[in-house]
């Protein structure tokens, strides 16, 4: 990357569980700090449900991955445990893609290829390479679940903006009155980039104010 | 049986839903490689090799789980032998031809979970390409990334000379250049006819 | 080394496996029911329905069961067994990705009564019209696809026209701002039909005694 001014250092090690837990929810946000993950955050993005659909979906594969590669740590062999990952984290993608599609199909249909390509999340394999394969099951189970509500919480964000200002609805339901001219860039390609931008902006903005002497 | 028409697959995959700038795929090299021009133009190349030799294997395998009717079994199939295959590539190329390598190879491991290839293989699967159609998907959403890598990069080189807000800079200011993109490239609706 | 990678192989099969057969009945069961809504949406009153494959150039055969690469399309009859209509859905590329949709076809009038949206990514706002817009969902109504006089081929080919430019029966008003995806929907209704309306005429009267 040409200019990051702001590399916030990835707290890897703390001692108590629930700071696992909440490393994952703010500081070390996947999204909006370390900026991984964010082929799908943009893609279905573009209303509540389908963000929230995603971030936990997302958030069960983050879980389990982590809780099986933790347990498997002193198995799985060094030279091939990108491959052993990649195969733990797609048997659970490809799981949570069938359970998606019996709990509702319209669901699965919006969201589509996009819960296959959460395989390639790279959130979930680097959380599994600099974190689950080398902490306890439990500890690993605490950052999975952290990480991944702030996945999710990132993704809510997002379709939050983009389906007020692209639909003028929340969850389906319109919010806002029918005077409203309802931004449809919101709701394609172009109003992801955006959106995320103006919130990446914002966030530095919050960071900067912090660090500044008062 | 999906009955689309070369072309209009072609010029779809490019330009009218090119995989970044349309489908979100492959950002994360896109924001990473998209700083210099050379760079940019070389990661594209190496994605576009990827994409063509991950369609062939992708409709190989297709092929395979219908017959086992094994359905369940694409994703994690597909990705295994995708990243397999890219690695023995890579040796190859290393072993045989140094100055390709140099000019490829380092972007090659990483490519390997990059969205846009995996990507390629469902969708491929998902419309149910005949051969010839996939390996057109694949050239088109190909020069589609290249397109979009080294516009992006003419804009970021450019961009250096300027003065763009500190909070801004980084990845903010690339989304939002990104963004204009997609808007752009939105003109060429209807050109897959 | 090997023994590991073959372990967590075999672990990972497990596990997928168990998940898709565990939901294997509860998906099969979501798409049947969804098919039947939609049937019902077009072609209102429908009790009974049979599923029928084209066997070759002039039959149609009832079945029970569907087999994966077949698509079959469905005679829809009321309380009484009279024959309601034929359902048949029909895919095609759309805008952002495949379009999927079920209409309704009258034999004896020869005119599709009915069509609605089964599966669409399409532009939200935009291309997303083609689900819920009233003017264009009239459209399929009363869309003439009668065929010519060796019942071979469709006397008139399907065309989308620009909104409020439809003059004749087999005209479709297109959705402004919302062109390429309103051409996709005519372009896959006119192949289908194409396909089917030979073979249903063809096979009419026999479907339209069976149970």
């Amino acid at each position: 990357m040409s200019s990051d001014n702001h590399v916030i250092p990835i707290i890897e090690e703390t001692d108590s569980h629930s700071e696992e837990f909440l490393k994952g929810l703010w500081k070390s946000n996947p999204v909006f700090v370390q900026v991984l993950g964010m082929c799908p955050v943009l893609a279905v993005s573009n209303s509540v449900i389908n963000a929230l659909a995603m971030g936990l979906a997302t958030l069960f594969v983050l879980l389990m991955s982590n809780v099986l590669v933790s347990s498997l740590r002193f198995v799985i062999p060094r030279q091939i445990r990108i491959a052993c990952y990649i195969a733990i984290i797609a048997t659970f993608v490809t799981s949570v893609d069938y359970i998606i599609q019996a709990i509702s199909l319209e669901l699965h249909q919006a969201l589509g290829a996009f819960i296959s390509l959460i395989v390639v999340n790279c959130l979930i394999l680097g959380r599994a390479e600099a974190f689950a394969s080398k902490q306890t099951v439990s500890k690993s189970f605490m950052d999975g679940l952290g990480m991944g509500l702030g996945f999710t919480l990132a993704l809510v964000c997002l379709g939050t903006v983009r389906e007020l200002l692209g639909n003028g609805s929340l969850f389906g339901t319109s919010v806002l009155p029918e005077q409203f001219e309802p931004w449809v860039i919101m709701l394609l390609p172009s109003g992801g980039f955006f959106t995320l931008g103006v919130m990446l902006i914002f966030i530095n903005m919050l960071q900067k104010k912090k660090t500044e002497p008062s | 049986m999906n009955e689309e028409n070369l072309w209009s697959i072609f010029i779809n995959a490019c330009l009218v839903n090119n995989f970044v700038l349309a489908y979100f795929l492959g950002i994360c090299p896109f924001m990473g490689v998209s700083g210099k021009f050379s760079t940019a133009l070389r990661m594209g190349l190496a994605v576009s090799c990827v994409m063509l030799v991950a369609s062939v294997c992708s409709y190989g395998i297709q092929q395979v789980l219908v017959f086992l009717d094994a359905p369940y079994l694409q994703l994690i199939s597909t990705i295994i032998v995708i990243a397999s295959t890219v690695q023995l590539i890579e040796m190859l190329i290393k072993k045989y031809n140094q100055a390709l390598y140099r000019t490829l190879g380092i972007f090659l491991p990483l490519i390997t979970t990059n969205c846009a290839i995996l990507g390629l293989a469902i969708f491929q699967a998902n419309r149910e390409y005949q051969f010839t159609q996939s390996v057109f998907f694949a050239l088109g959403a190909g020069a589609g990334f290249t397109l979009a890598l080294i516009l992006m990069a003419g804009i970021r080189e450019k961009l250096r000379f300027a003065t763009i807000p500190e909070i801004s800079q980084g990845t903010a200011v690339n989304l939002i250049i990104a963004g204009i993109l997609s808007l752009g490239f939105m003109g060429f609706a209807g050109l897959g006819g | 080394m090997y023994f590991s990678l073959l372990g967590i192989s075999g672990l990972c099969t497990i596990i997928i496996i168990s998940v898709y057969f565990f939901t294997k009945p509860i998906i099969e069961d979501n798409l049947q029911q969804q098919l039947e809504r939609a049937i019902f949406s077009i072609l209102p009153g429908t009790v009974f329905k049979n599923a029928y494959i084209k066997i070759n150039e002039n039959t149609l055969e009832k079945v029970a069961k569907i087999k994966k690469p077949q698509t079959p399309i469905y005679a829809a009859y009321d309380l009484n067994h009279q024959l309601l209509g034929f359902a048949i859905t029909a895919q095609g590329m759309g805008y952002q990705d495949n379009i999927q949709l079920l209409y309704a076809y009258d034999a004896k009038k020869q005119k599709i009564t009915g069509m609605t949206v089964l599966q669409s990514r399409e532009t939200p706002g935009l291309g997303s019209k083609i689900i819920d817009d009233k003017g264009f969902l009239d459209n399929f109504t009363q869309l003439d696809v009668q065929l010519n006089a060796d019942n071979k081929q469709l006397k008139q080919i399907i065309e989308v026209v620009k909104p409020g430019k439809k003059t004749e029966a087999w005209q479709i008003d297109g959705i402004s701002g919302a062109t390429v995806s309103s051409k996709a929907v005519g372009q896959i209704i006119q192949k289908s039909i194409s396909y089917w309306a030979p073979i249903i005429q063809i096979n009419i009267k026999q479907i339209s005694n069976e149970q």
